[in-house]
């Protein structure tokens, strides 16, 4: 399983006026991984559990927002 | 407010007006094999647009003047009172030179995809805004509608680039 979120650390400059924000992060879904849905991936449990994710395929699913954001992960 | 921000998924350049009629109008000249998918994305995006009509519509339609020019929502008002119109977050009517047509269905398929990656990021950047526990659930659920839009025109793009007449079995 790839990681759902990619993080880097800009250049800051020592002299920065304003408090940086050290690391920054952005979204890798899923779907970036696999250019054709294999036949056959497992399905969420029940409709109700699909609904909630907005897709059959738990994985296929992207959380939003990043459970683990301002967490340093280098 | 955050109805404010969510007009840009209503008649902004990567929202859902825009990829409905985009889907809907490349549909005619792009190969068979994919119309189907381009009609029914097209459909789909058609009924997010009415979940976010409704989302706007239900965070303002009992708002007094007072309380829209509070929520920045003033210019709207007085060109629309609490009618929806397809604008953009900052009041910039909808064009048709937000979506394009090429014909070429490689062109086509990627501009889709595009499209699919920033109505994702769009979607992000007003869970990031919002307060609303209860709406970013309906965020969330179409933000991860996009991502499968996205594998689904990545999918075209390979179904459409594989070797004409090749037996392919699964």
């Amino acid at each position: 399983m790839h990681s759902q979120f990619k993080y880097w650390r800009p250049y800051v400059s020592p002299y920065d006026p304003c408090k940086p924000i050290r690391v920054k992060s952005y979204s890798t879904p899923p779907h970036l991984y696999m250019n054709f849905q294999p036949p056959g991936l497992p399905q969420f449990q029940s409709p109700k559990q699909a609904l909630m994710h907005g897709t059959l395929w738990p994985q296929l699913y992207s959380p939003y927002p990043d459970p683990n954001k301002g967490v340093e992960k280098p | 407010m955050l109805a404010r921000f969510l007009i840009e998924q209503y008649g902004g350049a990567d929202g859902e007006l825009a990829a409905a009629l985009r889907y809907m109008n490349q549909r005619y000249t792009i190969p068979d094999k994919v119309i189907g998918l381009l009609n029914d994305i097209a459909m789909e995006e058609f009924s997010h647009l009415e979940m976010i009509a409704t989302m706007i519509y239900k965070l303002t339609k009992d708002a007094t003047p007072e309380q829209m020019k509070a929520a920045g929502l003033g210019d709207h008002y007085a060109n629309h009172d609490h009618a929806l119109f397809y604008h953009n977050a900052s009041g910039v009517p909808w064009t048709a030179s937000y979506i394009q047509a090429k014909g070429d269905p490689i062109a086509d398929l990627y501009e889709d995809i595009a499209a699919e990656e920033k109505a994702r990021a769009t979607y992000q950047w007003i869970i990031d805004m919002s307060d609303d526990p209860d709406l970013n659930d309906g965020l969330r659920f179409l933000r991860e509608r996009e991502v499968i839009h996205s594998l689904r025109f990545r999918e075209a793009v390979e179904i459409l680039k594989e070797d004409q007449g090749k037996k392919k079995i699964f």
